[in-house]
């Protein structure tokens, strides 16, 4: 009896401590909120909440300040946009291409190469947007700036395209074996039934990785941090100078921001911007994922 | 007759489709591996001359030649410590309780929800975080234990997700065979689930770990400092206790902080020491990769359930 006790308190103590694990995942985000929400709520007391959606002019480190968010978000979806006409593409021929057409053996190798294109730090793809692919794109653009949206926007592309081609697969590999056969046996080449057959099927997990990518472009900070220049301009041409909202935060957090004032909370009130952006794609992108599973 | 050839030119055309998509299929997964190569090229000849001994020894300068990277590799090497040693346990462990304890209810679907959404909140909002509840309400200030925090934080998704998929893959009868010998859920935690899983969890730990080494974002925004010419408290001393936990409190500098702060400098041999350091440090992540996938191979093959 004394043992059986004994060990219904550790079996209970055990599972408490489990438990308080599997919360701590709520409590960072109750403290991401938190904390974004207190500090935006600071700074919304001060600039009117009309303004910082609408202005076009953010100039909040100068003497006269303008709190306009629109061209920190022009340029986050400049960037974006040109990761994302890189990475799609390739992205879902290389996916087709590994689940339709390689063998096994080349399937083996290629992807965990491709992988790593996602294992590089971020600084690393920065350096050689701004030292190795900017001068190169300078020859063909002469007149582009050293700072500029168009470099760090195509390495980001190529940084997000294992994303993108591994979350496509994983669609495509759910696809039953018996459908891509009964393709097969119509007479269909392998193109035919990946585009006719396979993609359709298996279509809410290749949107889910595009959303994915690009939710993961809008975060992205040091690849644009670097080679973007910390200029807000409200532009959509890709050879200019611009400024997303992720390097805003770091352009503030690498000068000597005292705690409290003003520019100490529009970090918080951009930062507040980007969590909401983001979390609206991975919303999107995780319902449309469940569909996978529900399909067949 | 007609009809025949007719089909016959169908198939070709097809068939030249079908091998040109093939063509263009595997010249995408080159490009891949392209700019992978032209970056470690480019990163290794820029970075070639800087690779000496002093590099390694020295501290960080205002003379390109003179600078070194002996503090930021001391202070990654810090924080990872303390990244581990937070995140391991917290990851593991609640991922030990979302396979095998949760029950199916609202709270187990929020806690699962509320991680998959984690994981895909971008790094530098974790830096927010650290930035407001660990630098100021906490007081740790810019500290090797506010940095080691915000990226424990970070990865611990990463480590949750692992854990599940490496216990996920242990079949029922192991547990049920444990329970029928009498074992308690703990017993069969303890025993079998987590040696059994070993293999994927170490895998999950060590790719979480090489993700947080070149995390660069959220050190920025708790406002480290990129010029530190000195070293943290020791952990060692001489006299009693032995063992100081000082070196929590101090600030620190790591790797991708270094290359970005000598990136972000006009004059070129700042530009060497960034890739020399960028080298180090990719060669760091890929060492860990290679060693995360070495171990789930190895697992893989001596498993036979």
């Amino acid at each position: 009896m004394k043992i059986s006790i004994y060990r219904k308190i550790k079996e209970g103590a055990v599972e408490g401590v489990f438990l308080l694990c599997g919360l701590s995942s709520i409590f960072i985000t109750v403290g991401i909120v938190a904390v974004l929400a207190y500090e935006a709520l600071g700074f919304f007391r001060e600039v009117s909440i009309i303004d910082f959606l609408t202005g076009t002019e953010w100039t909040p480190l100068f003497a006269d300040k303008k709190f306009g968010i629109l061209p920190l978000v022009a340029g986050t979806l400049l960037i974006t946009g040109i990761a994302l006409s890189v990475s799609l593409p390739l992205g879902l021929t290389v996916a087709i291409y590994l689940s339709e057409y390689a063998p096994h053996k080349v399937k083996e190798i290629a992807k965990p190469i491709l992988e790593l294109l996602a294992a590089v730090p971020t600084v690393v793809y920065g350096y050689f947007a701004l030292l190795f692919l900017t001068p190169i794109l300078q020859k063909f653009f002469p007149e582009m700036s050293g700072f500029n949206a168009l470099s760090p926007g195509i390495i980001m592309g190529i940084m997000i395209i294992p994303y993108i081609s591994s979350v496509s697969e994983d669609a495509m590999k759910a696809v039953p074996m018996s459908i891509r056969e009964g393709s097969y046996a119509m007479g269909a080449t392998r193109l035919q039934t990946a585009i006719k057959v396979v993609i359709p099927a298996a279509f809410s997990g290749i949107a889910a990785a595009f959303i994915m990518g690009i939710s993961r472009a809008i975060g992205e900070t040091m690849v644009v941090a670097i080679a973007a220049g910390m200029m807000p301009n409200f532009t959509a041409n890709p050879t200019q100078p611009v400024q997303t909202l992720t390097a805003y935060i770091v352009q503030v957090s690498l000068g000597d921001v005292p705690h409290g004032t003003l520019e100490y909370k529009t970090i918080f009130a951009v930062g507040m911007t980007l969590f909401l952006m983001t979390l609206g794609f991975n919303i999107i992108g995780f319902w449309l994922r469940s569909r996978i599973r529900e399909a067949y | 007759m007609n009809d025949k050839t007719n089909i016959h030119r169908r198939i070709a055309i097809s068939k030249f489709w079908d091998y040109t998509f093939m063509t263009i299929g595997v010249l995408s997964t080159l490009i891949g591996f392209s700019v992978l190569f032209a970056l470690m090229s480019d990163l290794f000849v820029n970075g070639m001359s800087r690779f000496t001994y002093t590099f390694i020894s020295s501290y960080p300068s205002r003379f390109p030649e003179e600078a070194g990277i002996l503090s930021p590799l001391v202070g990654t090497t810090l924080i990872m410590l303390v990244t581990a040693f937070v995140s391991v346990p917290l990851g593991v462990g609640a991922g030990i309780y979302l396979e095998e304890y949760a029950k199916k209810n609202w709270l187990t679907n929020i806690i699962e929800i509320n991680i998959t959404n984690l994981a895909g909140v971008p790094s530098i909002i974790y830096g927010l975080l650290a930035l407001g509840l660990f630098v100021y309400y906490f007081e740790f200030g810019q500290s090797i234990l506010t940095g080691g925090l915000a990226l424990a934080l970070l990865i611990l998704p990463m480590i949750i997700m692992a854990t599940r998929e490496a216990i996920r893959a242990i079949p029922k009868h192991i547990r049920e065979a444990s329970y029928a010998l009498g074992a308690t859920k703990w017993q069969t935690v303890r025993d079998h689930i987590i040696p059994y899983s070993m293999g994927g969890i170490l895998t999950g730990v060590i790719m979480g770990l090489s993700r947080a080494i070149g995390e660069t974002a959220p050190i920025i925004t708790i406002g480290a400092l990129t010029f530190i010419a000195f070293l943290p408290t020791s952990p060692v001393s001489a006299e009693f206790p032995y063992i100081n936990f000082n070196w929590l409190f101090d600030p620190f500098t790591v790797m991708p902080i270094q290359v970005f702060n000598w990136v972000s400098r006009p004059q070129a041999a700042f530009h060497q020491n960034a890739a020399a350091a960028g080298v180090i440090l990719l060669a760091m992540t890929l060492v860990m990769n290679g060693i995360a996938i070495y171990i789930r191979y190895k697992f893989r093959k001596r498993i036979k359930w």
